[in-house]
C-alpha cells in the first residue's frame, strides 16, 4: 500500500514538472509567434497608417479629390467589376465540373487552373502582349476586327483574370464535394432541368463558400500590380489604376500623395477581411 | 489577396477536414457540360496556354544559344541566382516560423487569437504594392525602422510579409483535425513534449508544411509588387529576375523582348517543377487521407 503511494506520488510529481516544463514551452513558443506577426505585419501596417495621416486629413481628402486620383479608383473598380464576374462565372462552372463529372484531362484541368497563381505577375503581362499586343501572334486579327487589347482596358481585364483565376473553383470544390451529389440527383429524378437544380439546389449550398472565394477573388483583382502594369501602358487618366498610381507617385516623390492612395486600399483590404472573417463564422455556424 | 491566396491555401472555415479524395465518382458529359467544358477550355487556352506558350516561344525564337546567352549575362544571372536564392530562404524560413504560428493558434490558443488571425489575413488582402509601400514606411530612407533601402535584407523581410499565411493556412487545418489519442499514447508511454512532437505531429503535418513552404517558394519566386519599392534594382546587389525582365521590356534594344522571355522561361520552369512537386505531395496527403 505505501509503496504504491509512494510511487503514485512520484509519478505525480514527475507529472508536474513535465506539465510546468510543458507550459513554460508553451509560453516560450507561443512569445516567439506572436511576437514574429506583431513584428512582421502588425506593427508596419500601423506604421503606415500613421504615416499617411501625419500630413492631415484635409491633404488625405485633397489627393483623394485630385480627378487623377478620382480616374484612378475608377479604373479600378471597372476593371475590378468586370474581372470578379468572369472570376465567378469561370470558377463556379470549373468547380461543378471538377467535382461532378467525369472526362478524359479532368486531373489536367484542376493542375492547370492552379497554374496561374505560381506565374510572376509581369510574367503574365508580358505573356499577353506577346499575344495580343499589335505585333504579337494575335496582333493583325485583333486590329482588323477594330479591337485595342493591349495598352487598354480589355488587356487590364485579361491580367487581373490570370492572375485571380483560381480563386473562386478553390474555395467552392471542397464545399461542393463535401455535399455531394444526393439532392441534385433527386431533383433531377423529379424533373428539374439543369438550370433550376443549379439555382435551387446547387447554389443554396455553395452559396457562403461562393461568397467568401469572391471576397478573395475581389480584393486581389483591386490590388493587382504587376500583370496590369505591364498591360495597361500605365497611361495617366487612362488606363492607370489605383496601384499603379501609387507607385507613379513615388517614383514622382509625391510621397504623401502615395501614402493617402495606399491608405485607402488598406481600408479596402481590412473590409474584405472582415467580410471575410464574418463568412467563415457564418460557414462555421452553418456546419 | 490573398489573398493570396494560391493552389489557394484553403480557407480556413472550408477544409477543416484534409481533402480526402474517394475514387472519383462522376457522371459523363452531358450536353450542356460538355459545352461548358468546351468554352472553359477554350477560354483558358486564349488566356492561360497561349500567352505561356508565346513566351517559351519568343524565349527559344532565335534559338538555343541566344536563350543561353540571355539567361547567362553576368546581370541576368546574378539576378536570377538572387530570386532563387532568397526565394529558398523563404521558403525554409516560412516554412518553421508558419508551423510555429499555426501550432500556437490551434493549440495554445491564447487571448486575442482571434485578432491575430485577422492579421496573418493581411497580406493577402493587401494589393502588393502597398505591401511595399509599407516596407518602405518602416525600412525605407525616411522610414520609422532601420534603413534597408536597396539592400537584400529589406527584400527578404518584404518576402516573409507577402508568404506569411502561406504555412499558416495550410498548416492550421492539418493540426485542427489531428486525433489527440496518438500524442496521449506517446505522453502516457513517457515520451517528452518534444519527442511527441517530433515523432508524431511532425510526420502527420509534414506535407502541409512542405506545401505552405513550396508556395511560398512559388510565390517569392515571381513577387514583383511588394519589392519594386525597396529594391531600387541594383544590379548584382538587389535586383530581382521580374524587375529585371520589366526593365527589359521598357529597354528598346533588338534583343530585349526575347532576353525578358527568356528570363521569364526559367521562371516559368521553376514554378512548374514547384507545381508538380506540390501535386505530389497533394496526392500523397490524399493517399494517407
Amino acid at each position: 500500500m505505501a509503496e504504491s503511494a509512494v510511487i503514485g506520488n512520484l509519478t505525480g510529481a514527475r507529472a508536474a514538472r513535465r506539465r510546468e516544463r510543458a507550459s513554460a514551452t508553451a509560453i516560450s513558443l507561443r512569445t516567439v509567434a506572436l511576437v514574429y506577426v506583431t513584428v512582421l505585419v502588425l506593427v508596419p501596417v500601423v506604421v503606415l497608417l500613421y504615416r499617411a495621416l501625419s500630413p492631415g486629413l484635409a491633404s488625405f481628402f485633397d489627393t483623394l479629390n485630385d480627378p487623377i486620383a478620382q480616374h484612378a479608383f475608377q479604373v479600378t473598380a471597372v476593371v475590378a467589376g468586370i474581372s470578379v464576374v468572369i472570376d465567378t462565372v469561370f470558377g463556379v462552372a470549373v468547380a461543378i465540373l471538377l467535382v461532378r463529372y467525369r472526362f478524359p484531362g479532368r486531373r489536367l484541368l484542376s493542375a492547370f487552373i492552379d497554374l496561374p497563381i505560381a506565374v510572376s505577375p509581369i510574367v503574365v503581362g508580358l505573356a499577353l502582349v506577346l499575344v495580343y499586343s499589335p505585333t504579337g501572334w494575335f496582333g493583325p486579327f485583333v486590329e482588323s476586327h477594330g479591337l485595342v487589347i493591349i495598352n487598354a482596358k480589355p488587356g487590364m481585364v485579361l491580367a487581373t483574370v490570370f492572375v485571380s483565376l483560381p480563386l473562386v473553383a478553390r474555395a467552392v470544390i471542397p464545399v461542393l464535394e463535401q455535399v455531394g451529389t444526393d439532392q441534385d440527383q433527386a431533383a433531377a429524378s423529379l424533373g428539374a432541368n439543369a438550370l433550376i437544380r443549379f439555382r435551387r439546389v446547387t447554389l443554396p449550398s455553395i452559396r457562403i463558400a461562393l461568397a467568401y472565394g469572391i471576397v478573395l477573388a475581389l480584393a486581389r483583382c483591386i490590388g493587382e500590380y504587376g500583370a496590369v502594369l505591364v498591360v495597361s501602358g500605365n497611361i495617366s487618366g487612362q488606363t492607370q489604376t489605383a496601384p499603379l498610381l501609387i507607385g507613379e507617385y513615388f517614383q514622382t516623390f509625391q510621397r504623401d500623395q502615395a501614402y493617402a492612395i495606399a491608405l485607402v486600399l488598406v481600408l479596402v483590404a481590412f473590409a474584405a477581411i472582415l467580410a471575410g472573417a464574418y463568412i467563415r463564422r457564418r460557414q462555421r455556424r452553418g456546419n | 489577396m490573398t489573398a493570396t491566396v494560391e493552389r489557394v491555401p484553403a480557407p480556413a472555415g472550408t477544409l477543416s477536414k484534409p481533402a480526402r479524395k474517394r475514387a472519383h465518382t462522376g457522371r459523363p458529359l452531358g450536353a450542356a457540360s460538355g459545352t461548358t467544358l468546351g468554352v472553359i477550355v477554350i477560354w483558358l487556352s486564349l488566356l492561360v496556354l497561349l500567352p505561356l506558350a508565346a513566351v517559351v516561344g519568343k524565349a527559344f525564337g532565335s534559338g538555343w544559344d541566344d536563350f543561353w546567352s540571355a539567361i547567362t549575362s553576368s546581370v541576368t544571372a546574378d539576378a536570377l541566382k538572387l530570386t532563387i536564392g532568397l526565394s529558398l530562404a523563404v521558403a525554409l524560413v516560412n516554412g518553421a516560423m508558419g508551423t510555429l504560428v499555426a501550432w500556437v493558434l490551434v493549440r495554445d490558443r491564447p487571448r486575442g487569437a482571434a485578432i491575430f488571425e485577422m492579421v496573418i489575413d493581411i497580406p493577402f488582402a493587401l494589393p502588393t504594392i502597398v505591401a511595399g509601400v509599407v516596407m518602405l514606411a518602416v525600412y525605407g530612407t525616411d522610414g520609422v525602422g532601420p534603413n534597408l533601402f536597396g539592400s537584400r535584407a529589406a527584400l527578404f523581410i518584404a518576402l516573409l510579409f507577402v508568404t506569411l499565411p502561406f504555412t499558416v493556412r495550410t498548416v492550421q487545418p492539418v493540426l485542427l483535425d489531428l486525433d489527440l489519442d496518438a500524442e496521449q499514447a506517446g505522453t502516457s508511454l513517457g515520451a517528452g513534449p518534444s519527442t511527441v512532437f517530433r515523432r508524431i505531429v511532425l510526420p502527420q503535418i509534414m506535407p502541409a508544411v512542405a506545401s505552405g513552404a513550396a508556395l511560398s517558394f512559388a510565390r517569392a519566386l515571381g513577387e514583383y509588387g511588394s519589392l519594386v519599392l525597396i529594391s531600387s534594382n541594383i544590379p548584382h546587389q538587389s535586383l530581382i529576375a521580374s524587375s529585371l525582365i520589366y526593365g527589359k521590356l521598357q529597354d528598346t534594344g533588338a534583343n530585349a523582348t526575347q532576353q525578358a522571355a527568356a528570363i521569364a522561361t526559367v521562371l516559368l520552369v521553376a514554378s512548374a517543377i514547384v507545381l508538380v512537386v506540390l501535386d505530389l505531395i497533394q496526392r500523397r496527403i490524399a493517399r494517407r487521407g
